[in-house]
């Protein structure tokens, strides 16, 4: 048992290495993706508007696996070849964004009319009310939900292992399927996913209390 | 819309509207240029040859696609005929006052939703075969969704009962109800209907976790697809097909809890907290029921 946990630390760790880049990288692309999906939304330019309301609506409910397989199978058919790991990236940062999206706009819209009717009488543009007025108190609301929508990454990063993407499941798997220890490798990866998501929330909690108002 | 619109500016100017009307029309032009573009490519490279669709129109294809509909409808409900009652079990588990169910209660739900289903459907395919457990592939496949989505949901229900006004359950113990009575009749028939919106959207997470039928090989639509586009080389086709077929299907769940939610808060009228709603779902700063995950898993 600890033999065959010592033989293959290395693959281990490797998916453990993988399984975080692909979370750190499709989170981080899912919230400015997001965001700007967001702006779309509240512009008062239909077409733009039209864009998000679509992208939000294929995104949000074409299911990760589905994306993933078209990404990595499908798209070369089509003459654009992407790596496995870009593959893993794109695929979890398009669906993300949309939920990152409606987050946003939920954020927005949670602050109250009055905020953004104070700013813009004391004269703010509407980039300023929206940067200096908006925004900052939008954020507050939003951290809860985009600890949610990391931790889905994180779990949501596993998918990629049914295309062959070297991360922490596909790992694990793979091990224990060479090894005959496949229920302490299953365990130990769960553990990793575990951990991950208790640090993402208690980042989360830490942040709230960072930027909750201080009266 | 309407309500985010009238959050960030008033109602525009005639200068305004001259920027706006141009704006649109410059956005309109890039949006076209792009579609036009990503047609050109998708043409250049023939996929979108009539003759590489035409065979999912015929009827032999058709079946074999509803056919995997069936299977995932089979698995999506029966996780949900199980996990749904499960979840508001946990939920009642961790809210309540008895300490070492609490703890397991607290333990189940944390541990099980912060694991990848995936991960959790290879132990029912790889590991727990080797110690006996030799499931069919339907619960292979049906037992871990199970497992997490009763988690998932039990937060959710925690949710509405913690978004319930106290004096509810105050009072049903004032009336001389028992703990269980003022659970079962008092509390949980309220939160699980502020909780009803959540929990459609929950239906199409069930949904989407079960694609993993393509790991086990169960033929729900996506291992269906898969067979399709084995059967046809036309493998950029079936899984755009399915895809939209998720997505319609998705798409029409969302609406529902959408339509829901509008409808709960008209008729339950003031929020806890919140200025009674007037035209449609303003979501107020201090809103409990509108902070649910009501998007926790994008997966």
């Amino acid at each position: 048992m600890i033999t065959v946990l010592q033989d293959n630390l290395g693959a281990l760790w490797q998916g453990v290495l993988t399984t975080l880049a692909i979370t750190a990288l499709a989170f981080l692309s899912s919230v400015l993706l997001g965001t700007l999906v967001a702006v779309f939304r509240v512009s008062p330019i239909p077409p733009l508007r039209l864009v998000g309301a679509v992208y939000v609506e294929i995104f949000r409910n074409i299911p990760l696996l589905a994306l993933l397989i078209l990404v990595a199978y499908g798209l070369p058919e089509v003459g654009i070849s992407l790596s496995l790991f870009t593959t893993a990236v794109l695929s979890l940062a398009l669906v993300s964004a949309a939920f990152a999206c409606e987050t946003v706009r939920a954020g927005i819209n949670g602050v109250p009319v009055g905020q953004a009717e104070a700013a813009r009488a004391l004269g703010l543009t509407f980039t300023q009310s929206l940067a200096r007025v908006i925004l900052p108190q939008a954020l507050r609301t939003m951290v809860q939900p985009l600890v949610n929508i990391f931790i889905g990454v994180a779990l949501g990063s596993s998918l990629a292992a049914a295309v062959s993407v070297g991360e922490l499941t596909y790992q694990a798997q793979q091990v224990g399927n060479r090894t005959a220890e496949a229920m302490l490798l299953f365990g130990i990866s769960a553990l990793v996913y575990v951990v991950i998501a208790l640090l993402g929330g208690g980042l989360g909690s830490v942040l709230e209390r960072r930027l909750a108002v201080r009266r | 819309m309407v309500n985010t619109t009238r959050v960030l500016f008033d109602e525009p100017g005639p200068r305004a509207r001259r920027r706006i009307a141009l704006a649109t029309v410059v956005a309109a032009v890039v949006v076209l240029a792009v579609l036009f573009w990503a047609y050109r490519g998708l043409d250049a490279s023939g996929q979108l040859a009539l003759a590489r669709w035409k065979p999912f129109w015929q009827q032999w294809a058709v079946a074999f696609l509803l056919q995997g509909l069936w299977g995932t409808l089979l698995v999506t409900l029966a996780s949900a005929l199980v996990a749904f009652p499960a979840g508001t079990l946990l939920a009642v588990g961790r809210a309540g006052r008895r300490r070492p169910l609490r703890w397991v209660c607290t333990a189940y739900i944390e541990v099980f939703r912060s694991v990848p289903t995936l991960l959790l459907v290879y132990v029912f395919l790889f590991a727990l075969p080797g110690v006996g457990l030799n499931l069919s592939i339907f619960w292979k496949l049906t037992v871990p969704i199970i497992l997490i989505n009763s988690a998932v949901i039990a937060e959710i229900v925690r949710a509405g009962i913690k978004a319930l006004d106290r004096g509810q359950t105050e009072a049903a113990l004032a009336l001389g109800m028992t703990t269980g009575a003022t659970v079962r009749r008092v509390v949980l028939p309220q939160a699980v209907r502020l909780v009803i919106p959540t929990l459609v959207t929950q239906l199409v997470a069930l949904l989407k976790d079960s694609t993993l039928g393509y790991v086990v090989s169960y033929p729900e639509l996506m291992k269906q697809a898969n067979n399709l586009a084995n059967n046809t080389k036309l493998l950029f086709q079936a899984f755009v097909v399915v895809s939209a077929i998720y997505i319609v299907i998705n798409f029409a769940l969302t609406r529902l809890a959408t339509w829901l939610e509008t409808r709960i808060r008209q008729r339950t009228g003031a929020r806890p907290g919140g200025a009674p709603v007037a035209g449609g779902p303003v979501a107020t700063a201090v809103d409990p029921v509108h902070d649910l995950p009501t998007t926790v898993a994008p997966h």
